[in-house]
């Protein structure tokens, strides 16, 4: 809390005290007690308790009128107070300033606490970067850190710029960027993030990127410009408030001049004008809907969700298809060994054994090529034995290493001619693949490498994709939570993988083998489906899909971070790689726009009620008041409603 | 050329709009941007007009709102 707001708060108390006393004298004279002079007491301490809390908006409402801004709250509110001194109600006019403050100073504090759970949240700001020059650890500012320079990072300290680790492992949390509590192993050779926290090791890092653009840089860019982008809602009532103030300030005026002459009872029009002006601030509405955004884009930040502005938020509440790219968004988008298959059946140990040695075949082989097929098959090897191929392959005659375009590679192992590939390649050869083995591979995704020696079949290596452990959570969200009516899944891949994905994960449509061209046809025909105000959302993982991400209602960019280009093209940047997310964006987009709709329609219902009342005579200028900073209350506390949304 | 202040103790956001207005009609500025949830008053200062369109900003925004301070970022 700032000290100007400590003071402003220490005087409305003082303010609210002094006015109760005068109250208490009015109460007690209601009840039959005879005080002398009471009416001059009561007057004299209302009168008081309006200097304290009201001097300060009298200063400004007076400077306000030297440079021609009558329609500024201090003004109207000085008038509002000011006058009913002079029609005598002086409780009402006391009240009117001391009312005012009160929701000053609540407000004041509601925006500043919202603003610090905000920056806290955002507080990833590397301050300093220690970088090796000479042989010296230097501290420097991040800033005047150079590319190729080299840095050190202790345990406990953030990372100051985007590097790639050269010695050293240790633990990093990426909390802050990605709202993934499980913290990340580095080793030599990984990239680490700036802005993430370094847990447990010391490591050496050389930096790949300069500060102003690391990544760090481009969140914080990202999340504090995102609130210049303001939904419908907020300019609508931007705009509102325009004629609002206007239109209470000229009914008032005309209450307070026709009605006294025709009925000639100055008195009672001119307090109902007075009263209006009470409720002419459209503070409540022009804070509380703006707040609700700020903690909705704070509620999704925090969830490593960065929405680029309210008006995204907004649009997001709307949603009502979503298109995902396969791989990289609902598949890891890297190939993994996922089985080995036998040629028949034998006993445990055996099997095990058997598997080791198709696996080893194939790797010794599958080392010469770098196709991701063979990559996969050489890794997959290298973390079962836990030494590298090469290591592996020392007293191994390897000779005659061919590869067949298309079809996988032949050499002779030891003097045994030794084939890995695919059908085609057996085919070729003259080897027949086991039935049993076909049969098992019916129904499976992925790419198969066979493995014979000479003539005899020993078994095949299944080589997929896999899909990330919360895609199929992701997708039965969006149907069940986030109430997305169609979900389509767009991918260059083949058929039938694209089909058991598919089935597997629940999605219905899917379109297989889309050049990247194709994909931004089938979402033109698809944003044709969406209601008028319903939105498409597109999701992908950044990489080739700039086109598309840019033509959908909405763009998603998966994993986004490091990666530049998704951080540009797309609306939204889900932090770390959960598709799971998309439906928590949605979740909140929609509660935050549920909370912004109640706001206004309550702000705007309240005043335009209590005008109507006033006129009519029915309430008076203490209803005014009270509904006055009452709403501005309720309205910001459901607007902080928004920053803790999950 | 675009230059951030942080107004501190900004007070309303009616104020905020006030602010934004009038400081766009400075001499040398293009263009503002107040957001009253960030206090961040972004300007789009002419070349060459930096120095000056700071000092008249600073001067406008305190006459329009006293309890303001502004600060540069």
């Amino acid at each position: 809390m700032s000290k100007k707001l400590k003071k402003r708060i220490r005087k409305t108390e003082i303010a609210a005290v002094v006015f109760l006393l005068g109250l208490l004298i009015k109460g007690l004279e209601k009840l039959g007690m005879q005080i002398p002079y009471s009416d001059y007491i009561a007057f004299g301490f209302f009168f008081a308790s309006y200097l304290i809390s009201g001097i300060d908006v009298i200063k400004s409402a007076v400077l306000n009128i030297g440079h021609g801004q009558l329609f500024d709250e201090t003004f109207l509110m000085a008038v509002a107070s000011i006058g009913a001194f002079f029609v005598g109600s002086f409780s009402e006019a006391a009240a009117v300033m001391l009312f005012y403050q009160v929701g000053e100073c609540f407000q004041s504090y509601a925006v500043g606490k919202s603003r610090k759970s905000i920056t806290d949240l955002m507080n990833i700001r590397p301050d300093v970067a220690f970088v090796i020059r000479d042989g010296e650890t230097v501290e420097v500012d991040p800033e005047e850190v150079a590319l190729g320079e080299t840095i050190t990072i202790k345990p406990g300290e953030r990372i100051p710029l985007d590097a790639v680790v050269l010695e050293g492992t240790s633990l990093i949390d990426t909390m802050a960027l990605t709202g993934e509590p499980v913290p990340r192993r580095v080793e030599p050779g990984d990239e680490i993030i700036s802005g993430c926290v370094n847990q447990n090791g010391v490591l050496t890092a050389k930096v790949t990127k300069n500060f102003a653009e690391s990544t760090v840089t481009k969140i914080l860019d990202l999340v504090e410009n995102s609130n210049e982008r303001k939904a419908p809602v907020e300019s609508f009532l931007t705009k509102f408030s325009k004629i609002y103030t206007p239109f209470v300030v000229f009914t008032a005026l005309f209450i307070a001049i026709v009605p006294s002459i025709v009925t000639g009872d100055v008195a009672k029009w001119v307090y109902t004008a007075l009263s209006l002006l009470v409720i002419s601030c459209p503070c409540a509405f022009l804070v509380s809907v703006p707040l609700t955004f700020f903690g909705g884009l704070g509620a999704t930040s925090r969830a490593g969700i960065l929405v680029k502005g309210g008006n995204y938020l907004d649009a997001l509440g709307r949603s009502e298809i979503v298109v995902m790219d396969k791989t990289g968004t609902l598949t890891k988008g890297s190939f993994s060994v996922q089985e080995v298959i036998l040629a028949s059946e034998e006993t445990a140990a055996n099997e095990a054994a058997q598997k080791a040695q198709i696996l080893r075949k194939a790797a010794l082989l599958e080392q010469y090529s770098n196709h991701p097929i063979a990559v996969s098959i050489v890794t997959a090897f290298e973390a079962e034995v836990g030494q590298s191929v090469k290591a592996a392959s020392e007293g191994t005659s390897i000779e005659a290493v061919q590869e067949v375009a298309g079809k996988g590679i032949t050499a002779v192992l030891d003097g045994q001619k030794v084939y890995a590939g695919n059908a085609g390649l057996m085919s070729l050869q003259g080897i027949q693949i086991p039935a049993t083995v076909q049969e098992g591979l019916k129904g499976q995704i992925g790419s198969f490498v066979h493995v014979a020696v000479e003539s005899t079949y020993l078994g095949c290596i299944r080589i997929a994709d896999e899909i990330k452990d919360d895609a199929k959570e992701a997708v039965k969200g969006l149907y069940d939570e986030a109430g997305i009516r169609k979900i389509v899944m767009l991918t260059g891949d083949q058929k039938d993988n694209a089909e058991i994905i598919a089935r597997e994960l629940g999605i219905k449509d899917y379109q297989a083998e889309l050049l990247p061209g194709d994909k931004v046809d089938r979402v033109e025909a698809l944003l044709q489906e969406t209601s008028k105000k319903g939105n498409l959302i597109f999701v992908g993982d950044g990489i080739n899909d700039a086109p598309v991400l840019a033509r959908a209602d909405i763009g998603f960019a998966m994993g986004g971070i490091g990666s530049d280009a998704a951080i540009e093209a797309a609306d939204v940047v889900i932090m770390d790689d959960k598709p799971s997310k998309i439906a928590q964006a949605i979740r909140i987009a929609r509660k935050t726009v549920a909370i912004a709709n109640q706001n206004s329609i309550f702000a705007i219902g309240v005043k335009l009620a209590i005008m109507v009342l006033t006129i009519l005579g029915i309430t008076s200028m203490w209803a005014a008041i009270l509904a006055d900073v009452g709403v501005m209350v309720l309205c910001v506390l459901n607007a902080m409603r928004a920053l803790k949304l999950k | 050329m675009k230059k951030t202040y942080i107004l501190e103790d900004l007070c309303c956001p009616n104020c905020a709009a006030k602010v934004e207005k009038e400081v766009a009609k400075l001499e040398g500025v293009n263009g503002a941007k107040l957001t009253f949830l960030t206090q961040k008053l972004v300007l789009d200062v002419a070349d060459g007009m930096e120095e000056a369109v700071e000092k008249a900003a600073i001067a406008l925004i305190t006459k329009l709102e006293p309890d303001v301070t502004v600060v540069a970022k």
